[in-house]
């Protein structure tokens, strides 16, 4: 089973990607469990074809501990397991704790056993690795690749960067590696260079191109991933595509974060900040 | 040879810590808050930490110490501890019927951001403090500071339930710090026979030296009530015994309500038990009447009789800051030497005021702040000292290097009449002269070789 972990800046579309990703892998006949990471309790929301999922937490504080593994999975679209760790609501508690919490049940519970059959498991993780709880996917070798989501505006590169960072820590005593950079484009100007030139320079690769397009948001207010909603449109061999660069990927490196002052450069370089 | 394995030789550390002399901030808390009248203690937390700061105290104490806690489980953990903080408020004031619920916090609970003033606000919108209760709450997380801030924290949350009506009510707060409820008491009755009416909180004597009657009370008759510190901020002074323990709370008194502040060392030994009476007798516009200088009088007759026996001594002294301050102060003006002085709370401030206290003296000081009871051994270790001065952790290199030890400070667990007998103000002074002079006649008694013992001396 491979077990990737998707990370990226807030709001750039990691749970998108993700179940758009997921549901090209699942049409490949792979075996999917995703693992929602995020409080807000939204990254299966299109496959499941809404909010249908209570989240692991909420389980665990209606139920108690004696909580079974049917409780919290749910099957999704092309017979993905979702799961949603769920988490307190915004300014009290503590999500990072939530996040161990629900992945260590996962594990007690067998979710990861080789008799589930899993050809991966994807974490999709909120925002930045911001604490111990949020790098816990990427902790004593839970997911062993990891993707950043990002695109060519500064801050998504800076969260790239800084999560980077995060990898290298933990590469250095287990075993997570970086997969690549999916850029999810923004339409900034050269866009698809910036990122492979920041891929270089991180050590790693821009493993997907994906270009924006409103079918993504259309199968979103159908709460549908794009190829369910409609799998003859372009964006969704785009999904399939990625899909497939992720399933053939063999490229697995230690990152090397930038300084500041080189990220800056790349930006002056390949012309956004031109003054 | 219990600590065999503490090598002579100091090797610098920094991130190790063998037997620190400091314990959790919510022991001070919980420790602070017995000194309100009426007062369960809540600890904001899981379970294990509540039943720690319970079992410290009454260790020390010997008395049946009360506190509630959050309970927080994995959930609580996750979701925020304002479910269990609330349904708590409501249990204990239903059950259990105190006039006030002192919360203080925990590591983890601070950790998690929990914010007590919102949740107690949002109590007391829910009804759930009855007519005439009193929420109290502090910060209290044991990676800052030790168990004496944890206790400044506390009182400092004490003195925040002031509300100043405008009107001087003549009085003045004395913050007596982290002393036994006997001197809390001996306080009182100093002030008593200066004549000057004080509000000491907090104020544990008659809640943890509480006679045994036969009839368990869970809220002893004694403690500072809510009322007397509502009217705190109508006080012409406040007297604050010890820059670490009480300061905080004199400050804001001072600040917000306009209550001018004294921070003065803890009373123990002479010179500053003479500071006290002076400031007590300034605030106040009194004159010190003859019972007090008679007591005086009578420590320093003692001193005077028995210097021989104190002269050049060798001590070492662990503990907290403001208590080791004032100790370091009477053992230098009986001519005593302390030689190695450690406190497990931070404060460069510490080191500065010892070192300027032994300035001049025929020794050198060893001091550290945030320090451990392993280096203090590995200093007696390198050259010896005549007394050991300081809590039940040191009877270990008491017993290793056979060198007497005078069990005072915090905790006391293995000696007992801490609670009942005071070592502060001219009496206090005596007991403590009491108290050395036993350990060094016991010592000279059991060593002097027969032709030098002598009946009298």
């Amino acid at each position: 089973m491979r077990k990737v972990a998707i990370y990226g800046k807030g709001g750039i579309g990691k749970s998108t990607t993700t179940q758009n990703t997921v549901a090209g892998l699942a049409e490949m006949g792979r075996k999917i469990m995703v693992v929602g990471c995020d409080p807000k309790a939204d990254s299966t929301r299109l496959l499941l074809g809404g909010l249908a999922q209570k989240s692991v937490l909420d389980t665990l504080r209606e139920e108690g501990e004696d909580v079974e593994l049917d409780d919290i999975r749910k099957p999704g679209f092309g017979g993905t397991w979702c799961v949603e760790s769920g988490g307190p609501e915004p300014g009290v508690g503590c999500a990072g704790r939530g996040i161990i919490t629900s992945i260590n049940m996962l594990e007690s519970l067998g979710a990861y056993e080789e008799s589930e059959g899993l050809d991966y498991a994807f974490y999709d993780v909120l925002g930045d690795v911001v604490c111990g709880g949020f790098a816990m996917p990427i902790r004593d070798g839970k997911a062993e690749e990891i993707y950043i989501v990002c695109s060519g505006e500064m801050m998504a590169m800076y969260a790239a960067n800084n999560i980077c960072k995060g990898i290298m820590k933990y590469a250095e005593s287990g075993g997570v590696r970086l997969g690549g950079l999916i850029c999810n484009s923004r339409n900034t100007d050269r866009e698809a260079d910036l990122i492979t030139e920041l891929a270089s320079k991180l050590g790693t690769q821009m493993i997907y191109f994906v270009p924006r397009d409103n079918d993504v948001q259309r199968a979103e207010i159908n709460r549908k991933t794009v190829i369910e909603w409609d799998g003859a449109v372009p964006q969704a061999n785009e999904y399939r595509g990625l899909a497939r660069a992720i399933d053939e990927n063999k490229m697995f490196t230690v990152p090397t974060p930038l300084e500041i002052e080189e990220l800056e450069q790349l930006l002056l370089d390949y012309g956004i900040m031109e003054a | 040879m219990l600590l065999r394995h503490t090598p002579k030789e100091v090797a610098e550390r920094k991130a190790l810590a063998i037997n620190p002399a400091k314990t959790c901030q919510p022991i001070g808390a919980m420790y602070a808050a017995l000194g309100i009248h009426g007062c369960l203690p809540h600890s904001h937390g899981s379970q294990g930490c509540c039943a720690y700061h319970r079992s410290a105290l009454t260790r020390h104490y010997k008395e049946p110490i009360s506190a509630a806690t959050s309970s927080f489980t994995e959930g609580a953990s996750v979701f925020g501890g304002q479910a269990n903080l609330l349904q708590a408020i409501n249990n204990i004031f239903t059950v259990y019927e105190p006039e006030v619920i002192a919360v203080h916090t925990t590591c983890l609970s601070e950790t998690i951001g929990d914010d007590l003033n919102q949740i107690f606000e949002k109590a007391r919108r829910e009804g759930k403090v009855p007519e005439g209760c009193t929420l109290v709450g502090a910060p209290t997380p044991s990676y800052v500071g030790s168990h004496v801030t944890g206790f400044s924290n506390m009182v400092k949350a004490m003195a925040q339930l002031a509300e100043p009506s405008g009107k001087k009510s003549g009085k003045v707060n004395i913050i007596p710090g982290w002393v036994e409820p006997a001197d809390m008491a001996e306080i009182k009755r100093l002030a008593t026979l200066v004549g000057v009416p004080v509000t000491v909180f907090p104020d544990t004597s008659g809640v943890l030296d509480a006679p045994l009657t036969g009839e368990y009370t869970m809220f002893p008759q004694g403690g500072v009530t809510i009322k007397e510190l509502k009217a705190s901020g109508d006080a012409t002074a406040t007297l604050a015994m010890g820059e670490w323990c009480s300061a905080d709370a004199a400050r804001w008194l001072d600040a917000k309500c306009k209550v001018p502040c004294t921070v003065l060392d803890m009373p123990f030994g002479l010179a500053a038990t003479d500071r006290f009476i002076d400031v007590l007798r300034t605030v106040a516009g009194v004159t010190v009447p003859d019972a007090v200088a008679v007591e005086r009088g009578q420590l320093v007759d003692l001193i005077s009789d028995m210097h021989q026996y104190l002269y050049g001594k060798r001590v070492a002294l662990w503990g907290d800051p403001d208590q080791l301050i004032s100790m370091c102060e009477f053992l230098v003006s009986l001519d005593m030497q302390p030689v190695y002085v450690v406190t497990g709370t931070p404060g460069k401030k510490f080191e500065e005021r010892i070192r300027e206290i032994c300035a001049g003296r025929p020794f050198e000081v060893k001091v550290k702040a945030k320090g451990d009871m392993f280096l203090m051994h590995q200093w007696i270790k390198n050259e010896p000292v005549d007394l050991l001065m300081g809590n039940s952790y040191g009877k270990y290199i008491a017993r290793d290097e056979d060198i007497p030890l005078l069990r005072w400070g915090f905790p006391i667990l293995d000696r007992q009449g801490h609670q009942y007998f005071p070592t502060v103000g001219y009496r206090g002074g005596l007991r403590l002269l009491e108290k050395m002079l036993d350990q060094f006649l016991d010592r000279k008694d059991r060593d002097d070789p027969e032709t030098s013992f002598e009946l009298v001396l």
